[in-house]
């Protein structure tokens, strides 16, 4: 007796189709699983057993062998559960087989038949859908997910359930769908209201908002460094529709996407530490995953203490941030993650942190002032827009009273988006001709003219200017990168 | 001839030599030593040597009590820079960005008077002190404690490589010598010997800029020490130098006055409204953007397009975020 339930296995961000076939034959009972399965694959004997024996209903006793094919592609995870559970009881015949026809199947099945949700649910969705199946048998708790990608999920809370609507029994409650332009509770960021004075923090933190421009701010500890960049994201528009669709499915896959909001609507912000690994950041892994910088895809990847990352694994943030995606070679072939981010990080000017701090004095040799700054390479500073130094705040700023808070600059900041789609804008001869001393008297690299260039452009947006004028190429020249900065950095 | 072989005998033995050896293990060498094929070998990889008896050879030198017997030389700079009159500008290497920036300024500001500004290649002050001369186009002049092609500290390769477009690195040491801590404060004594004066901009306690000013006063010449915070241990070498009758320095023009050189006005600069607010401000003490922005009312972008200007005609230099005016408003 066979029966065969569809679901579906993750390479990189892509569903692949799988068919779970079950076999039921004479012989001493067993239970065998083949086709590449991993160890949490394997281990869906056990959960099945108890789950199909949780639901009343009944474990045949045969020799059973599950193939998961294609043979050759490697299975992963517990979202084999169902589709398993499902063909055991459809070659035994507990459950009509062509109930099975147009369905998709996926979730992990606890040891009391309870459907538990699984991640990659809205890549196996969409799988499902390519594949002309209308339908996805998965966790109650999946299947708003599920419907984001279009196709009729059926959410389940108990393998009975399953059962019951396969055998025509029971209609399943209709799911609730989330529209991908609506307006989402989220849960309620830092807020630049609490920052105090940093007037020239704020107007960077504006500047990177409005444009995506990679921002460096550096300092001595405490004059709030981590507290700006934290309030990125809550200035930051909501994503458009396609966007937010993509992040989610990353998101699903890394299994971080929480039950309550199955749509990630607004830009996510990822801030590993730095003891993170180089696969940790860009990922990767025998069946690559994707690392923080895909999980920052279009948002903020938040590196603080940028010096003390390992050097490595910042090296292998130029790719992304040159290309806006990672790329992972394997045997089996190449797996490409996106991770269009915008990098935002903080560094101490010095190992013991005191420089820039008017009252204390650094203890740093020149020795070691040296390798602190040469963890950092050229390359990658040469990648940041925006550098700003933070130096500590006199007593007199931290009595301002609150700043301007976080929705009033988010507005600015998505009606000065709007302005830069509607129209492009042209520099105008004062702006070209300080450009072109800048470039001769600073000295500015070709790439730094185009970042001062594309810093100017921001501003002049920010500013509702109808050209890029004089001014904004002049305030952007105020963020160069340390490169060329000289004296403090290079010495 | 003599003080060729000389040095690349001091090469060979690792030893400091200023006078000829009576060793018989010299005796031998000068046999055996080729010079002409030395020579050839400097030549081909663009060294030159300036022995004693050369009329190259820089006087000043010649004070010394222990003058080296040659100098050699690399870099596009003509033998006769070492006679030209020069100012040696010296200090610690884990300088402060004050020290930084006070000593970049003044190569700028002395180089432009057509002086040459002459320091040691190392990190810290004598490094800006050269980028400030070449910032400004003029002549600048280094002394190393080893080999002229051993490009140490090996980060300012580059910065040697651009003082060599129309300057000279010089040693004392045969290339190839390698750096060790004997050998600076031996260079240190060349470096005071070829300047008419030295201004030594922050030294620690016991720096080896001190040695500097020590041998530039052991031949008569002026010393100048920038005054610093009584409170900062970076400034207490240069207060100490200053308690015992240096020449305290206020301005570039401080040396010129010293060496008879009238300065060339600088022409007056047109400045902005904001700008000219923001270099007020300035002019009473050094600030932070944030600072700017409380103090003048303007807002962040405003004082950010003026403090760009400003840098541009190079009367503020940032460093660690904190501007600092470096000539008076108006």
């Amino acid at each position: 007796m066979l029966a065969r339930t569809v679901t579906h296995a993750l390479v990189g961000l892509d569903a692949r189709r799988v068919e779970v076939e079950a076999h039921l034959q004479r012989g001493l009972p067993a239970f065998a699983i083949v086709g590449l399965a991993d160890r949490a694959c394997q281990e869906a004997k056990e959960r099945v057993r108890s789950g199909i024996a949780s639901a009343e209903l009944e474990w045949p006793l045969r020799r059973i062998t599950v193939n998961l094919a294609p043979a050759e592609l490697r299975k992963e995870g517990s979202g084999f559960d169902l589709p398993i559970a499902l063909a055991v009881l459809a070659a035994s015949r507990q459950v009509p087989a062509d109930a099975l026809l147009g369905h998709a199947a996926v979730g992990e099945l606890a040891l009391d038949g309870r459907l538990r949700p699984v991640g990659g649910v809205l890549a196996a969705a969409e799988g499902a859908r390519q594949a002309g199946l209308s339908k996805l048998l998965c966790a109650a708790g999946c299947a708003a997910e599920a419907a984001l990608a279009g196709i009729e999920p059926v959410p389940l809370r108990h393998l009975a359930e399953a059962v019951d609507y396969l055998r025509g029994d029971w209609v399943p409650p209709p799911v609730e769908k989330i529209s991908l332009n609506g307006r989402h509770p989220e849960p309620a960021g830092p807020d630049l209201a609490d920052v105090r004075g940093q007037q020239r923090g704020r107007r960077a933190l504006e500047l990177a908002a409005m444009g995506g421009h990679n921002l460096l701010l550096g300092g001595p500890p405490g004059t709030g460094k981590t507290m700006l960049a934290r309030r990125l994201p809550g200035i930051l528009p909501r994503l458009p529709p396609d966007e937010a669709l993509e992040i989610t499915r990353i998101h699903s896959v890394a299994g971080l996407l929480p039950p309550e909001r199955p749509l990630v609507s607004v830009p996510p912000f990822r801030a590993p530490h730095h003891t993170a690994s180089v696969s940790a950041i860009v990922g990767g892994g025998p069946n690559p995953r994707p690392g923080e910088a895909s999980l920052a895809h279009h948002g903020v990847l938040f590196l603080d203490e940028l010096p003390e990352f390992p050097r490595n694994a910042l090296e292998a943030l130029r790719q992304p941030l040159e290309d806006g995606a990672i790329s992972i070679a394997r045997v089996g072939g190449r797996i490409v993650f996106p991770a269009r981010f915008q990098l935002v990080a903080t560094m101490n000017l010095c190992p013991c942190g005191a420089r820039g701090d008017p009252a204390a004095e650094c203890s740093c040799s020149a020795a070691r002032l040296a390798a602190y700054r040469d963890k950092l390479s050229r390359a990658l500073l040469d990648r940041f827009d925006l550098v700003v130094t933070v130096p500590r705040p006199r007593a007199g700023e931290l009595e301002a009273g609150p700043g301007e808070a976080s929705e009033a600059v988010r507005l600015r900041v998505t009606a000065a988006r709007e302005r830069a789609a509607a129209e492009p804008l042209r520099r105008s001869k004062q702006a070209n001709e300080l450009l072109a001393r800048a470039v001769e008297r600073l000295p500015l690299s070709a790439r730094g003219r185009a970042r001062v260039a594309s810093v100017a452009r921001t501003a002049a947006l920010l500013g509702g200017a109808g050209e890029v004028d004089a001014e904004h190429v002049a305030e952007a020249l105020s963020y160069r990168s340390p490169t060329e900065l000289g004296a403090s950095w290079t010495s | 001839m003599d003080e060729l072989i000389l040095a690349a005998f001091a090469a060979e033995t690792g030893e400091h030599i200023v006078k000829e050896p009576r060793e018989r293990r010299f005796q031998r060498f000068r046999r055996t030593f080729d010079v002409d094929g030395y020579r050839l070998s400097l030549a081909e990889r663009g060294f030159r040597f300036v022995g004693q008896n050369d009329p190259e050879y820089p006087p000043l030198l010649r004070e010394l009590h222990d003058p080296p017997p040659g100098l050699f030389l690399r870099g596009a700079g003509r033998a006769e820079l070492l006679r030209a009159p020069a100012v040696a500008i010296v200090g610690a290497r884990a300088c402060s960005s004050y020290g930084a920036q006070v000593a970049r300024l003044l190569g700028r500001e002395l180089a432009s008077a057509g002086l040459v500004v002459l320091s040691g290649l190392a990190r810290g002050v004598d490094a800006e002190a050269h980028r400030g001369a070449l910032e400004a186009g003029g002549l600048t002049l280094a002394v190393l404690g080893c080999g002229i092609d051993r490009d140490y500290p090996a980060a300012h390769a580059q910065l040697a490589r651009r003082m060599c477009e129309r300057g000279v690195l010089a040693s004392e040491y045969a290339p190839s010598v390698d750096p060790a801590p004997w050998r600076f404060p031996a260079r240190n004594r060349i470096v005071a010997g070829l300047a008419a004066a030295t201004v030594i901009v922050e030294a620690r306690e016991r720096s080896g800029a001190l040695i500097t000013a020590d041998f530039a006063v052991e031949t008569g010449r002026e010393v100048f020490a920038v005054p610093g915070e009584i409170t900062s241990s970076l400034s207490a070498g240069t207060n100490a130098l200053l308690r015992l009758g240096a020449t305290p320095l206020t301005s570039s023009d401080d040396v010129l006055d010293a060496l008879g050189i009238v300065p060339v006005e600088a022409a007056p600069i047109q400045l902005g409204e904001h700008a000219t607010a923001v270099l007020a401000e300035l002019a009473r003490e050094p600030a932070g953007a944030d600072q700017l922005i409380r103090d003048t009312g303007l807002d962040a972008s405003a004082v950010a397009t003026a403090l760009a200007e400003l840098e541009l005609v190079r009367a503020v230099t940032e460093a660690e975020g904190l501007y600092r005016g470096v000539r008076p408003a108006g």
